[in-house]
């Protein structure tokens, strides 16, 4: 009896790893942000380079921190999700343009519509590395108080948008 | 001939592809500081290559970090802390002994346990069965001898 049952559990326990491995998302690094502070930064905004936009001048507002790219191809594909989720004007959404010409960076703007409120560039990439952007895109929720509540990592969806997105804006927008 | 060059050249393109820029450090124990720190963290992009071997963006962009931190007279602990502070510990190849990395460190040596005491109870088995044999061949051979015994004498029942 042992002897048939026990490639049976073996393969069982193999396939029960295996399938948990199959839904695991290594590619998907949490992030130590979260609940923390947003990091600061101070960066000239990609439409008017000669002024500057900081955290703190975000202070009591919702915002959305999107980090995209002319150069990434699934910006692309999640950009018109972001155009509609700016139509809904839930919260602020500013934009990290990421290690990006700022003349490619207008351009993409001005074919496929602008959904941030302001975007800031960051040329050299150093908002990105205290951010701890390691792929774009990528969608950070802060507080009113400044504080990060949640990180997305790769391109929002439509279902992203409507189960986590949506509802954690509401919540924190319903708070003082 | 043609052969060993090819396996030169694959050899050397490796070398050519790896992320090399030129730095200039005031010592040698910076210098050491930055080779430790560039092979023990991580590159987030390439996840399996330390960010001295990746040739990606991101991996340059932090060796420049590691650079000028370095240049500003930071420890390597320091640096260390910056990089988890952003990217967590698995930026670092060797992750610090916590509750969430337990398994990892643990794991292992579980593993290895699991497999002696295995090892074990298969030998003690395989020996007290080996006793068992000897022991019924025993028999056997005292049975033979009754045998034998009562075959030469008949039986004097």
């Amino acid at each position: 009896m042992l002897k048939y049952l026990l490639p049976l559990l073996l393969f069982t326990v193999l396939a029960v790893f295996l399938a948990l491995g199959l839904n695991l998302h290594p590619g998907e690094i949490p992030s130590p942000l979260i609940n923390k502070p947003a990091p600061a930064f101070s960066a000239p905004k990609l439409q008017t380079p000669a002024e500057k936009l900081s955290g703190a001048d975000l202070k009591g507002k919702v915002w959305l921190f999107n980090v995209w790219a002319s150069w990434c191809a699934s910006c692309r594909s999640e950009h018109p999700i972001l155009n509609q989720l700016a139509q809904q004007k839930a919260a602020i959404i500013v934009g990290l343009n990421y290690k990006d010409e700022p003349e490619a960076a207008l351009g993409w703007l001005a074919q496929l519509g602008n959904p941030y409120d302001v975007s800031i560039m960051d040329q050299d990439g150093r908002i990105g590395i205290d951010w701890g952007v390691y792929g774009v895109p990528e969608t950070f929720v802060i507080d009113k108080q400044g504080v990060v509540r949640y990180k997305h990592t790769g391109p929002v969806t439509p279902d992203d948008v409507q189960q986590v997105f949506l509802p954690l804006i509401a919540k924190l927008q319903a708070k003082n | 001939m043609k052969y060993l060059s090819i396996i030169l050249l694959l050899i050397l393109s490796g070398i050519a592809c790896a992320g090399v820029e030129y730095r200039q450090f005031a010592n040698s124990d910076q210098q050491e500081a930055y080779e430790t720190l560039t092979s023990e963290l991580r590159c987030l992009v390439c996840q399996n290559q330390t960010i001295a071997d990746s040739n990606a963006e991101l991996a340059a962009d932090l060796r420049r970090q590691v650079y000028e931190m370095l240049q500003q007279g930071k420890s390597k602990q320091d640096i260390a802390q910056f990089m988890t502070d952003r990217y967590g510990d698995f930026v670092l190849y060797n992750p610090p002994f916590k509750a969430k990395t337990g398994v990892l460190w643990i794991g292992p040596v579980v593993f290895l346990l699991i497999g002696l005491i295995v090892v074990f109870l298969f030998a003690r088995r395989k020996k007290t069965a080996s006793v068992l044999q000897a022991n019924t061949g025993n028999e056997n051979a005292e049975k033979l001898a009754k045998i034998r015994n009562l075959l030469e004498k008949g039986d004097q029942s």
